[in-house]
Parts: structure tokens; sequence; C-alpha cells
């Protein structure tokens, strides 16, 4: 163990390292791993919330979906039943309008009956007449039995 | 092993305990090859002789060497580590380094209560860096010397590769740390507290003239717990380091059976290296704490 100006150089170079190191080293890894730390710790974060938003996002997407099925089965028996009605409507629309046809037919025929009766009536009293002439030949005065006719013909 | 055949074991391992000194010679000292110097001249010693004739102003270009190589790898790495621009998460190597920063991190704001710019900066550098000049132990012994001595064609060169086998570098290490806890005593105390402490404790009294008799004796207690510090840190580095190099050096001797013993001391001293560095740094930041606490 003899000792000799080593000792001053390794003291030398001791303090110059230090010195390096507390001035281009430790500040700057300190800074740097600070950082890191910060990141870390905003995006452990940012994950949080991002995941709090997606149960949340969940929770309303299953909100969403129950109220389309409710507003779906809404529409549904809406139109089934807007359906069934129309069904009714066109039934009772037709039941009414087939018995409005058969009601005016009913009175076309009526018409045509009575109108028939008429004719023939006044067929009947043109032969009657016709006939009494032929039978009472020139006597028969015309006007005068005219009245005799008509009342009998209205008889009819 | 040793290369050199004609070497004895106990040649071998004083060999491997010399440090490479450069340093001066006087005028007309006969080397170790008998040459008589004409004029004194600046040169490498050939025997441990030589060395301890050049006196203090010589260098372990060795150790010293080894050392500085060794502190200006931790700085050109741990900047590299440090100045790069990596948004993302840190690569392997990257994360070592950062895990060295919080360990030593962790450690000083768990002891030193002060606030200090330098005392963080401090503990990583001799904790990283007597971590290396440490690991410098696990190589095994003779490849580096050989190296060197092939290199520099001179099969006698003497080349010391572990720096904390060297009191010089722990002692240089341990004066830096001394004269931190002296600076920093006087700065948090003044020199008048400082003054104080050395003297006034652990005796003393409310009588004047008592308490003049005590000083001395404080003095002397106070002293010498004080130069214990660096003392103990150094030398408790240096001789766990040298003690565990002298057993590689013994182990190295057996030739071929060597391998195993060497494999389980290289794996205990791997517990040693970064223990002894721990320490080191742990008992600095302890030290400095103490002298930053006002009583």
């Amino acid at each position: 163990m003899n000792f000799n100006a080593t000792l001053i150089g390794q003291t030398f170079a001791f303090v110059v390292f230090v010195w390096f190191t507390m001035k281009f080293v430790w500040p700057l890894l300190l800074k740097q791993m600070h950082d890191r730390e910060t990141r870390i710790a905003d995006g452990l974060a940012a994950a949080e919330k991002g995941q709090k938003a997606l149960e949340e996002a969940e929770i309303r997407l299953t909100e969403l979906v129950d109220e389309g099925k409710q507003q779906a089965a809404e529409i549904i028996s809406q139109a089934q039943r807007r359906g069934d009605e129309i069904v009714e409507e066109s039934k009772s629309t037709a039941k009414s309008e087939g018995q409005r046809l058969i009601h005016a037919a009913e009175a076309e025929i009526e018409r045509d009956k009575t109108q028939a009766r008429e004719d023939l009536r006044k067929e009947v009293a043109t032969l009657a007449l016709a006939g009494v002439e032929q039978i009472l030949m020139r006597e028969v005065d015309r006007n005068a039995h005219n009245e005799i006719i008509t009342k009998l013909s209205s008889e009819l | 092993m040793a290369a050199e055949g004609e070497l004895t074991s106990n040649e071998y391992i004083q060999h491997h305990l010399q440090n490479m000194v450069f340093g001066k010679l006087p005028a007309s000292y006969e080397r170790a090859d008998g040459q008589v110097l004409q004029e004194s001249a600046w040169t490498l010693a050939h025997s441990p002789q030589e060395a301890k004739d050049m006196g203090f102003w010589s260098v372990n270009v060795d150790t010293l060497g080894w050392s500085i190589f060794l502190g200006c790898l931790f700085c050109f790495v741990f900047h590299r580590v440090a100045k790069r621009v990596s948004e993302g998460a840190p690569s392997g190597f990257a994360n070592f380094v950062e895990m060295m920063v919080e360990v030593v991190d962790k450690n000083v704001s768990d002891i030193f209560h002060g606030k200090s710019n330098v005392i963080a900066p401090l503990a990583l550098t001799i904790f990283v860096w007597v971590i290396l000049m440490n690991i410098m132990d696990i190589v095994p012994v003779d490849w580096l010397p050989i190296l060197a001595q092939t290199l520099s064609g001179d099969p006698h060169l003497y080349f010391k590769v572990v720096p904390t086998t060297d009191p010089n570098i722990t002692f240089g290490l341990s004066i830096g740390v001394f004269v931190l806890i002296i600076f920093y005593s006087i700065k948090m105390k003044g020199i008048g507290g400082f003054i104080g402490e050395l003297t006034l404790h652990p005796f003393n009294s409310k009588n004047i003239f008592v308490q003049i008799l005590f000083i001395p004796f404080n003095f002397i207690l106070e002293g010498i717990s004080l130069i214990a510090k660096p003392v103990s840190l150094a030398l408790r580095l240096f001789g766990n380091l040298y003690a565990a190099e002298l057993i590689f050096l013994l182990i190295a001797m057996l030739g071929y059976y060597q391998f195993p013993f060497h494999f389980v001391w290289a794996v205990f001293h791997i517990l040693v290296i970064p223990l002894q560095a721990f320490v080191f740094m742990m008992l600095t930041i302890v030290y400095l704490s103490m002298a930053h606490d006002t009583h």
C-alpha cells in the first residue's frame, strides 16, 4: 500500500464525473421518468374514462334497443288494428252497397211492374171498349159510355 | 495460471498485485536490471522497489486508467440514455438505467431530508462507478494483463485491472466524500457550529473551566470519528475487493482445476460486487445527511 498521486487523480476524476452526472445525467433522467409517469397516469385515467363511457354507451344502447322494440311492437299492433278496421269497414261498405243495389233493383222492378200493369190496364180498357163497340154497334154513345169504361178501368 | 513458467507462485501473486507505476526516478539510481541512470527520468517502474522509490509524485497508470475509462463509460452510457428522446416505453437497457436511478433516488430521499442537487447524482455516480470497477474483478485475472503484455511487447509489464483493489482509488473516492462532509457541515452550521460540534460534544458542562478542560478530549473523540468515516469507507471497499482478487489469484494457480473453483467464487463474488457498491453509496448518503442535519 504505497500512496501516490493516483489519489489526487482519482479524487479529481471523481469530482468531474459527479459534476457531469449532476449536470447532464441526473436531471434529464429524472425529468424523463417523471414525464413518463405523468403520461402513464394520464393514459390510465383516459382508459378508465373510456371504459366508463363504453359502459354508459352500452346501457344507452340497451335502452335504445328496448325502446325500438317497443315502438316496433306498437307499430305492428297499430297496423294490425288498422287492417282489421279497414277490413271491417270495407265489409260493411260492401254490404250496404249491395243492399243499396238490391233496393234499387227492387224499385226498378216495382216501377216496371206498375208500368206494365198500367199499360196492360190501358190495353184492356181499349180492348174492352173496342169489344163493346163491336157488340153494341153504333147505338152506343161513345161519350156516354166512355165514362163507365174509365170507371171500370180504374177499378181494375 | 501463470503464463510465465519461470515465476514461482509467490512471484506470480506479487506480480499481479503490483501496479503499473509511472513516475520519476532520480539521477544515479540503480534500476532493477542493474542499469544506473545518468540523470533523473520519467519512466515506468520495473520492480516494486522502483515504484516505492518514485515517491508520492507517481501515478498508477493501470488502475487510474481503468477507473477513468469506466467512469467515462458510465457517463457516456447514462448520458445517452438520458438524452434519448423517446416518448414510448423504454427499451431493455434504458429500463436498467432507470432502475438504477430509481434505487438511488429512493434511498437518497429516504435518508437525506435536506434539499441538495448534489447528493443524488453523487450517490448514482458512486454506485454505478464502483459497481463497474468491481465488475473488473470477474474478468479472469490473467486475460487483460497478458493482453497488455502482448500488446506492449513487455512480458513483465505490471497491469492491475481492478481499480478498487488499489487503495489509492478507494481513498480517492472517500476523500471526495470527506470534503463534501466538511463542506456540508460548515455550510449548514457555520464554521463556529462545525468547530463547536467537534469540541463541545459528547462531554459538556455549564462550568466554563470544566468545559475548557473537556475541549481537547472532545476534539480527539470527535476528530477520530470524523476521520474514521472516509477511512472506513475506503478500507472496507479496498479490503473486500483486494481479498477477493487475492483468492482469484490463488484459484488461478490451480491449473485446470481452477475452473469449478473459479466459477463458484465468481458466483459468490457477484453478490459482493453490488453489495460493496451499495454499502459505499449508502454510507456516503448517511454521512452527508449527518453532516447536513443541525442538532
